[in-house]
């Protein structure tokens, strides 16, 4: 890549940017101040944008990234902690402001959470910031107590020479005072007692367990409406024309107007809101509507997967050795639309401020496009938006909007009432449901051969769907030559020695609005790759753990290791009863590695997941109790999603699902008892916000095939196993 | 209408039509934010409060079939069995998003306030209306055991 953009254009130039992608955005400094609220007290020692520490003794770190539940808070705050050697106790979280400059993703260039990239982009600069604030502080002792600063230890937030001794926010001024070092040394990892200690506590449990944390839906201003919007039941129907009369009829309703995403009802509460929204009539413009069903759409991928698409990998000839093959297993996988359905339905309020600017409270993922799109919405320069990022109720993927699209409704939605007053904007978990960018629905060709001997020989895999990237400024970084690397990775790269490759994409147009869904492509290349594989290897009349070891532990020895380690845990070739089965596997993603073994029965024609056993490999663990839950978390998000979820477009296009009921979520009863084991490594950190996910489909899945002589090759289960 | 309700041991009078969900006066009126909307139609427990000591989604729970009752949200829990809930849930760092657990918190309270020794089945029956799309289940599952002994002890 890529041209170098100024950001401060409009979103139309900036999306239509041929072939440019923003790496450098230019800000007004003032920005820098916005992370404390006005009358905050001043902080007295700012070594640098990422750590504060008061005079209180308080040490605060700026989290670069959204909190969500996968934990950088803890994880960020945990890296500054160390080097800094502070108390856990006086140790705070809190989302860094807006600015890409300073907490731009490297290799976006804008201020964003994604890719399980949160700790890898922040394990050496969160550790210098917290190392460079431990110099500064002894420097500033040094000169106090007239003492060789080499001399003076730093010990759980306290500064000690000799028989003196202070606690940081003594020295918190004179700190301030000091230049920060460039490029401070850092501790040797036999040193490290916050990184990789199992039992620190997570900075946000207790909030999060009185009720006490504050998300966008807890945000109210004095005179505040909340506006909820009809959007339409088609995806591409555009207003025609509305009847609001009804609506305004309802007390409470304030006002109805048309916005770009469908008609806002604003009202002076939720209900009133809710209930004026109930009885407005809207007609829709269906002429550019997608009008074909999620059976059609599957049934078109499924035509497109007969001929090769644009190669992502190719080695050896495959189709001479799948001419040349004893045996060949053909397959066709056809995936679903999925909604993220995070638990807090989008959400944003926007309030007018000072000088003609606007304070937004948002879920902020993608921090940088949404500051943008809202100033633009509204007029205004993005220094005149004040970006308050609130922890948010999950995401999965829902929040990192590369167009914006509920910040944009939310910023339209206050305009449309007039500018001046605040507006909450709601999301209701219909809106959420059938509001579009779903992982996107994919179709799969795959051929494999076997030789004579058993050897896998041959492997051909055509990939089907929509990309995320089309029409977004992600375009020209995630789709090179033809091949987007958000639907083949995973399996571009099999972990697999096989002779002849070859593996290709269509990329496919449609009005369904679709996005990255935790874990992206690995939802369904994961899967793919681990059940054909387990085929290949029962026709080769191999074990399911030996087999995938003989053809990985060259190719991927960190794969390897968390597969060996897993068969372990599991006890692998133990005899189980009789109506259990043991499925395996193992993806690589995101630069982790992890293997999970699944013990599963049939209860009423649909999979009971007993147990799971977990290994991962994802470098130094740094917090290892966050990397459990999250291998929990992606455990039970995973599940959720391929026994239960599918979001379907009927006869005519329109949209089936719409809430809880019949868009299910797994439930307590239906969690798998979990096992986590984290391989010990000295290798770079990576995430684990996604990587927990790709293995429970395929691992459940072959255990079903072992169970019931069936593969399962369209989730979600419960439909494939009763249709 | 003005409506008089008791919430966390004090009455309170809102002005609400007596069809409003409950969910809706705690939030907007008496912003007690700690209850959470998740689907509106009793199908997540995100919103669930206490009534009269059983636990209640307040998203379908109309304002003015509370006359008389007590109402207890997330920021009037108090007492030994809360206290165990809230040290149970530090202790197994249950939380990720955070969005479900007023929910979860009230469920598993009310739970251990009527059966403060859950077999496994009593746990599944009363986390069937909580969703966790986070999937904090391991750990609430291992939380409410840790309470109950706690209390028990
Ligand atoms: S919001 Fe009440 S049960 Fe979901
Ligand atoms: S903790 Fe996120 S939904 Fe439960």
């Amino acid at each position: 890549m890529t041209a170098v953009q100024q950001f401060n254009t409009t979103r139309r130039a900036f999306l239509g940017g041929a072939g440019g992608f923003v790496v450098a955005v230019t800000l007004p400094v003032r920005l820098r101040a916005q992370g404390g609220a006005p009358g905050d007290a001043p902080r007295p020692f700012d070594p640098n944008a990422f750590v504060h520490v008061g005079a209180d003794d308080i040490v605060t770190v700026l989290v670069k990234h959204i909190e969500f539940g996968q934990g950088p808070w803890t994880g960020l705050a945990t890296l500054v902690a160390e080097e800094l050697d502070a108390d856990w106790s006086k140790v705070r979280a809190e989302h860094a402001p807006s600015d890409p400059k300073l907490y731009g993703d490297p290799g976006f260039g804008v201020q964003i959470t994604g890719g399980s990239a949160s700790i890898r982009t922040s394990y050496d600069l969160m550790r210098k910031a917290g190392a460079a604030a431990r110099g500064m502080l002894v420097a500033a002792a040094a000169r106090a107590w007239n003492a060789p600063a080499s001399d003076i230890r730093v010990e759980n937030g306290m500064l000690i020479y000799g028989d003196k001794s202070a606690s940081f926010g003594s020295f918190a001024d004179a700190a301030a005072k000091e230049a920060a070092p460039q490029d401070p040394p850092l501790k040797a990892p036999a040193d490290f007692r916050y990184i990789g200690n199992p039992d620190l506590p997570k900075l946000d449990t207790a909030a999060k367990s009185t009720g006490a944390a504050m998300f966008t839906l807890d945000v109210y201003r004095d005179g505040m409406l909340t506006a909820v919007v009809r959007h339409a039941d088609k995806f591409g129907a555009k207003v025609a024309g509305f009847d609001a009369d009804a609506a305004r009829a309802v007390p409470g309703v304030v006002d109805v107007r048309q916005i770009g995403s469908g008609v806002a009802v604003f009202g002076r509460n939720t209900y009133a809101a809710l209930q004026g929204r109930k009885v407005l009539k809207v007609t829709w413009d269906e002429s550019r509507a997608e009008t074909r069903s999620s059976e059609q759409i599957a049934t078109d991928w499924l035509a497109a997967s007969r001929e090769r698409g644009a190669v992502a990998h190719a080695q050896g000839d495959v189709d001479a050795a799948l001419a040349a093959a004893a045996t060949t297993l053909d397959a066709d996988y056809v995936f679903p639309f999925l909604a993220h359905a995070p638990m807090e339905p989008l959400d944003a309020v926007i309030a007018p401020a000072e000088g003609g600017g606007v304070e937004v409270w948002l879920g902020s993922q993608s921090v940088t496009i949404d500051h943008q799109t809202i100033a633009d919405a509204c007029g205004i320069g993005m220094d005149k938006v004040k970006l308050n990022i609130m922890l948010a109720g999950g995401s999965f993927g829902r929040r990192a909007q590369p167009v914006s699209d509920f910040a944009r409704e939310a910023a339209e939605a206050f305009m449309a009432v007039g500018g001046d007053k605040p507006v909450k904007l709601m999301w209701t978990r219909e809106d959420d449901i059938r509001g579009g960018f779903y992982r996107p629905l994919s179709g799969h060709r795959l051929r494999g051969g076997l030789d004579a001997d058993g050897r896998i020989v041959a492997w051909e895999h055509v990939v089907v769907g929509q990309s995320f990237a089309t029409d977004t400024p992600f375009e020209s970084m995630l789709i090179q030559d033809g091949v987007d690397g958000g639907l083949v990775e995973g399996a571009s790269e099999i972990p697999y020695a096989v002779p002849n490759i070859n593996v290709s994409n269509h990329i496919m147009r449609g009005p369904v609005p679709v996005l990255w869904w935790r874990s992206v492509g690995h939802t369904h290349t994961g899967y793919v790759v681990e059940t054909f594989i387990d085929e290949l290897l029962e026709k080769a009349g191999k074990d399911a753990v030996e087999g995938r070891l003989a053809l990985m532990s060259q190719k991927n020895p960190r794969l390897a290791g968390t597969l060996r380690k897993a068969a372990e845990m599991a006890d692998w070739r133990a005899a189980r009863p009789a109506d259990r089965a043991l499925g395996v596997a193992s993806v690589q993603s995101f630069g982790s590695y992890v293997t999970q073994v699944a013990e599963v029965s049939m209860a009423d024609g649909a999979p009971k997941v007993h147990k799971v056993w977990c290994a991962v490999d994802c470098g130094i663990a740094v917090n290892p109790d966050i990397i459990a839950a999250q291998m929990e978390g992606g455990i039970g998000y995973g599940l959720s999603a391929i026994l239960f979820n599918e979001l379907q477009l009927g006869q005519g296009g329109a949209i089936m699902q719409s809430n809880f009921h019949d868009y299910r979520s797994l439930k307590l009863h239906e969690m798998p008892e979990v096992d986590v084991a984290i391989i010990k490594s000295d290798a770079a950190p990576t995430g684990v916000g996604e990587p927990g996910l790709p293995p429970i489909g395929p691992a459940v899945a072959n255990a079903v095939r072992k169970l019931t002589g069936e593969p399962v090759r369209r989730p979600p289960f419960v439909r494939s196993m009763t249709a | 209408m003005a409506i008089s309700l008791k919430v966390n041991g004090e009455t309170r009078s809102v002005d609400a039509a007596a069809d409003t969900p409950l969910l809706w006066v705690l939030r907007d009126e008496l912003r007690l934010t700690g209850s959470k909307f998740g689907c509106g139609i009793a199908q997540c427990g995100a919103c669930t409060v206490h009534v009269d000591g059983q636990a209640r989604r307040s998203c379908v729970t109309p304002v003015g079939s509370l006359e008389g009752r007590e109402v207890t949200t997330i920021e009037g829990l108090k007492g030994d069995v809360a206290d165990a809930v809230h040290a149970a849930w530090a202790k197994h760092d249950a939380p990720q998003c955070g969005y479900c657990q007023s929910g979860q918190v009230m469920t598993a309270v009310a739970l251990l306030e009527r059966t403060p020794k859950p077999a496994p089945a009593d746990i599944d029956a009363a986390f069937a209306g909580n969703i966790c799309r986070c999937a904090t289940y391991v750990r609430i599952r291992k939380a409410v055991a840790d309470a109950s002994d706690t209390i028990g002890g």
